[in-house]
């Protein structure tokens, strides 16, 4: 694959990532904060998130799964977590369930809760994938000697 | 810094005092008792009781008084019995002595005289004449003792023979005692044998043996039938000695002398004498049987008192018998009408005031009743208050937590690819959950201030930008409606001042936002005066309208030219105050005619003191409020009348907020209305006036806000035949720094551009309707006017402006070809928004900067800055730091309140903070408030070494700003509590960041590179 090919990819399918509702504007904005003197913020930025996410899921799951009792507080602070780290990377579907599942949290419903962290956790794999996806295609078209076109980007 | 603290005080005083005052309204003193309540049960039982005590009292009363009279009753009788007796034992004693004196003149002249000196004849005489010393005797008689043998001789001697009392020849005895010596009276015994009736011979025994006188019992006397005893006394033959035995004595008795005693006639004489003979009745007895007394006076079965008796004792000398008498009062004893009289009065007063008492006890208890009723009622209706109160608080956030999402999600899909009928949905329902958040936060308000919750801030704010910000909110909705709305801030008032700017600022938006909405035509006016000017041109203009008014007819004739109003837009005011006449005097005192750069803020400076009252109008030509409803007006959830809501929305409970807040501010608040003419809304409110060295600091600010200082000496003529209107241009162009000149009319204005005069304006700014009112006189003048300087000097050729509310296409093709500049000024005016337009026709290349290229401006201002950022999120910590180092700035981290406060351990070399508000541990509220402590320590310190002063710096005051994705007033409300000095929201937003930066790095851009 050519160059422009793949730039034309990847331009289309970072369109599609914000049609299709994972990601919003506010990755747009990361990757313009991203230049020369920091040539991989986003990145950088979205392997924290993937970290983090991962972490915070895991304890989320250790403590919907306990027996006795759920403990919505720590829920409520790990989602509030994950809500913050998804809403600054623009994964809008992650953030959006993490809203859902606050209200479950508020309401102390475990049954909704559950079913959140399920959707949570779905959504956070999609756009896991589709942003691997996203940087293999950007390294690819780096190792091909090109650059990512994040200027053709230009409705945002 | 220790005066701000002074003056915080103070105005915190001024609050506190309102909070007290609602304080006191809420709370009423409670006070202890002592209460009847305890003893109410035994109420009646007292009472029963009281009523017994009084009887039984009354009784005793009456016993005493009653026995006290019986007493005097018995000794009464007691007294007038034995004076009765006496004087009956006297009277026959002396009529005894009587006798005893005739028997002893018998015996001395019948027996020691030979012949006997006295005969029948002499004895009748003399007892007749001395009849009146013997008024108890009805007769006396002398009957001698004449044995048997000598009954012959004796009978002879006299010449009759003697008889027995039934007038026969007596018959033979051992002795007789024939009369043969009697009283007239008693005539009829002459010659009757004394010993011949039982009675008497006992007597003549008795007497002789005894030798003193003797009295038989009660008997009927002869002629009168009358009760009456008869007296006998001895005579003797012999002078006896004293001592003479019994023997002797009847051997030398010769008679016997008797009187019959009528006694009852005697008593009855006795009684007739005495006082109160009718009170009583006597009877007298002779007792000498004393088993059967004999009567010898009054009626045995004679009625009467039995109940009480005397007796008293008489002596009638007679060993032998013995007599008494016996009194008693002849009607019962009467009532006691004295005793009875006081019982019954103090029987009734007793139980008269018992049962006063007892009504007073149930008065009393009923109405305590009734109070704790009542308290308990209103305790109730107290902890509904509260419960309302609460409930209001609680359901108001429970709503506002979901709203979020609920706003949250909108925006979302707002930023997703939306149809235009889409986007519309989503854009009403985003604008109807604003418009409920801000109902929610009214409400929340409401109740915190009802609750006392409410504190005010003490803060330095701009006043004007304030206004100018509450101006555009409503910007857009005055220009659909087409009605003016303008502001005005007198030049007196401090650019500076301290106060709550949110809660001013909450007051202002709900007057101006009411006078919009009711508002179809004319004009909004909104007017900031200094309480003490405004009085001083209040009242002055009374004395000085006189005076002055020669000299301004000429000019308020070419200004008005017309019968019009002279207020803002020409339309009727509900306030006289608001219209020109009076306007003038305010503006006329800070220099009409503006020469200079001068700095108006200063004028008033010299009144002292910390504290200044500001006065603040909304003045609108609304349908105003019908008099019927205008004393509700502050009440919450009152509208004019149900109506209304339906027409305009709202809830009504803006205005009793307003009130509210008002007064917390220490003002007051009223309106003047006119239905159909429109209403002014006035209030007044106390705040802080800023220090001067603070004013330096912030002044900067302000500057850097909004307001470029490039228009500094530019001149611009304004064209406006309302004075009123002009004035307002002129205040925003003046501060922008403008040289101002205002002309009444086109044709005024071009004399004043008339070749030949040293300086030409750089800008003439037309009122829309000033021109084409005017267009068709004054059209051909204005182009040639500018023909002609148009060859003079065609670089200096003034810019034309036109000032419109609104404007349609066609005038402003018609502008166009009179040579104005495409762009229009809209109103209503701000500052900035003017200064903007005038950038756009100056052609300044100041776009780039304000535009689009915020982000290279953004970089030279973070450029070099020293930024911490605190998030707990380690995404969101490298994001913020990833935007920030892309402007140049110097990032460090921390990850939550605690380390970001030992990095900010003073002295520290940050700039500014971006604080997460949700962290664990310590949240970026306590943190901030942390912060701030230090600051506040490490500032005094500085202060007690006097170090401030020499190193020119304020002390350390670091911006925090908060960083959150939470869009709700409230969390904006606390980050200004928790002493933070903005906030940008998460994610970061350039435009967002741009704004919330350059407050504060505008005045040193410096500094740091």
């Amino acid at each position: 694959m050519d160059v422009i090919q793949m730039q034309r990819t990847w331009v289309e399918y970072t369109k599609s990532l914000y049609r299709e509702g994972f990601l919003d504007s506010q990755f747009a904005q990361l990757q313009l904060l991203q230049d020369e003197s920091n040539p991989d913020f986003v990145v950088e930025v979205v392997s924290l998130f993937f970290e983090d996410s991962e972490r915070l899921l895991n304890d989320l799951t250790k403590v919907i799964d306990q027996q006795q009792g759920v403990d919505f507080k720590k829920v409520d602070a790990h989602v509030h977590q994950l809500k913050g780290s998804s809403s600054s990377i623009g994964a809008q579907r992650v953030k959006n369930a993490c809203v859902a599942f606050r209200s479950f949290c508020d309401e102390q419903n475990i049954e909704g809760s559950l079913r959140c962290l399920h959707q949570v956790k779905q959504e956070y794999y999609l756009v896991k994938n589709k942003l691997e996806n996203l940087f293999s295609l950007e390294q690819k078209i780096v190792a091909a000697g090109g650059s990512v076109p994040v200027d053709e980007l230009g409705f945002l | 810094m220790g005066a701000s603290a002074q003056l915080q005080q103070q105005l915190s005083h001024i609050h506190n005092q309102h909070l007290l005052k609602v304080y006191e309204k809420q709370i009423g003193p409670k006070r202890a008792f002592f209460s009847v309540q305890a003893y109410r049960h035994w109420l009646s039982k007292a009472f029963v009781a009281w009523v017994l005590g009084t009887c039984c009292i009354a009784l005793w009363i009456y016993n005493y008084m009653d026995e006290d009279s019986k007493l005097r009753r018995k000794e009464l009788l007691e007294s007038m019995c034995d004076q009765r007796a006496r004087m009956l034992q006297d009277q026959f004693i002396v009529s005894v002595n009587h006798v005893h004196a005739l028997a002893i003149l018998v015996s001395s002249f019948h027996y020691f005289k030979n012949p006997s000196a006295i005969d029948q004849a002499t004895f009748a005489e003399y007892t007749a004449r001395t009849a009146f010393e013997r008024p108890l005797l009805s007769g006396v008689a002398y009957a001698e003792r004449v044995p048997n043998s000598e009954r012959e001789e004796f009978e002879r001697k006299h010449g009759w023979t003697i008889k027995t009392m039934q007038r026969e020849a007596s018959p033979i005895r051992d002795e007789y005692a024939p009369v043969i010596l009697s009283q007239e009276t008693v005539s009829y015994i002459q010659s009757i044998d004394m010993m011949s009736g039982e009675e008497d011979r006992d007597n003549i025994l008795r007497a002789r043996s005894t030798g003193t006188a003797v009295i038989t019992g009660p008997f009927r006397l002869l002629g009168s039938h009358h009760l009456g005893v008869v007296l006998t006394f001895p005579v003797y033959k012999s002078k006896l000695p004293p001592s003479s035995t019994e023997q002797q004595r009847i051997e030398a008795t010769a008679g016997y002398l008797g009187g019959a005693f009528d006694v009852e006639s005697l008593v009855e004489n006795l009684l007739g004498q005495l006082a109160g003979n009718q009170a009583i009745l006597v009877n007298v007895y002779d007792v000498t049987n004393s088993s059967d007394p004999l009567i010898m006076y009054g009626h045995e079965d004679q009625a009467g008192d039995m109940s009480l008796v005397l007796e008293s004792k008489l002596d009638f000398r007679d060993p032998f018998r013995r007599h008494k008498m016996v009194c008693r009062y002849h009607d019962d004893a009467p009532w006691n009408s004295s005793a009875i009289v006081t019982t019954i009065l103090f029987s009734m007063t007793g139980i008269l005031v018992g049962y006063i008492l007892y009504g007073a006890g149930n008065h009393i208890v009923r109405i305590e009743d009734e109070r704790n009723e009542m308290e308990e009622l209103k305790s109730r209706a107290e902890a509904a208050d509260v419960a309302k109160s609460q409930f209001l608080a609680t359901v108001s956030h429970e709503i506002r937590t979901p709203m979020n999402g609920v706003l949250g999600m909108l925006a979302l899909l707002l930023d997703t690819d939306l149809s235009s009928t889409q986007r519309d949905y989503a854009q009403t329902a985003q604008a109807c959950g604003k418009a409920l958040i801000t109902l929610i936060n009214e409400v929340l308000d409401r109740a915190k201030i009802e609750a006392g919750k409410l504190d005010l801030e003490t803060v330095p704010f701009d006043l004007r930008s304030v206004v100018d910000d509450v101006l555009s909110l409503f910007s857009e909705k005055s220009r659909n409606k087409g009605i003016e709305l303008a502001v005005f801030v007198s030049d007196n008032v401090p650019e500076l001042v301290v106060g709550d700017p949110g809660r001013f600022r909450q007051v202002i938006t709900n007057l101006v936002g009411n006078s919009v909405k009711f508002t179809e035509r004319g004009h909004i006016f909104l007017r900031v005066h200094l309480e003490e000017h405004a009085k001083a041109v209040t009242d002055s203009k009374a004395n000085i309208s006189s005076t002055l008014n020669d000299e301004e007819s000429d000019e308020s004739m070419l200004l008005s030219g017309s019968q019009q109003s002279t207020t803002l837009s020409g339309s009727e005011a509900a306030d006289e105050w608001d219209s020109w006449d009076t306007f003038k005097y305010f503006v006329a005192e800070e220099g009409f005619t503006m020469n200079g750069s001068s700095n108006g803020g200063t004028s008033y400076e010299e009144a002292t003191g910390n504290v200044i009252t500001l006065r603040v109008c909304v003045e609108d030509t609304g349908i105003g409020i019908p008099l019927t409803a205008q004393d509700r007006v502050f009440m919450p959830f009152m509208q004019a009348d149900s109506s209304t809501s339906r027409t305009y929305g709202g809830t009504g409970i803006g205005l009793s907020i307003s009130k509210c807040l008002v007064e917390l501010m220490g003002g007051q608040i009223k309106f003047v209305s006119r239905p159909h003419v429109g209403s002014t809304f006035t209030f007044t409110a106390v705040l802080g006036r800023c220090e001067k060295n603070a004013v330096n600091k912030t002044e900067k600010k302000r500057n850097a806000e909004d307001l470029p200082s490039s228009f500094k000496g530019l001149k611009v003529v304004i064209v406006d035949a309302k004075p009123v209107r002009a004035a307002v241009t002129r205040y925003h162009l003046k501060r922008l720094g403008i040289v101002v000149e205002v002309a009444s009319s086109v044709k005024v204005a071009a004399n004043t551009l008339a070749p030949g005069k040293s300086s030409q304006p750089d800008i003439v700014l037309v009122e829309k309707d000033t021109w084409f009112s005017g267009e068709e006189r004054c059209s051909p003048v204005w182009p040639v006017d500018r023909e002609q300087n148009g060859h003079i000097s065609t670089q200096k050729l003034p810019k034309m402006i036109l000032i419109a509310t609104n404007i349609s296409k066609s005038e402003v093709e018609r502008a166009k070809e009179a040579g104005f500049e495409d762009t229009v000024i809209m109103k209503p005016l701000r500052a900035s928004m003017v200064a903007a337009c005038l950038q756009q026709v100056l052609g300044t290349g100041r776009k780039k900067s304000q535009g689009k290229g915020s982000s290279s401006y953004l970089q030279s201002l973070l450029c070099g800055k020293k930024i911490l950022v605190v998030d707990d999120n380690r995404v969101n910590r490298r994001v913020a730091a990833g935007a920030l180092k892309k402007f140049g700035a110097n990032v460090e981290c921390a990850d939550s309140g605690k380390a970001a406060l030992e990095l900010l351990q003073i002295p520290h070399g940050f700039d500014a903070c971006f604080m997460d508000i949700q962290m664990p541990e310590m949240d970026g509220f306590e943190a901030t408030r942390r912060i701030r402590q230090m600051e506040k320590q490490a500032n005094e310190q500085l202060e007690a070494e006097g170090s401030i002063a020499e190193e020119g710096k304020d002390g350390w005051h670091l911006p925090v700003l908060a960083m959150t994705a939470d869009v709700i007033h409230a969390t904006y409300d606390e980050c200004v509590k928790s002493g933070m000095d903005g906030y940008v929201s998460k994610p970061f937003e350039e435009q967002n960041l741009y704004q919330a930066v350059a407050k504060f790095f505008q005045d040193k851009p410096i500094s740091g590179s």
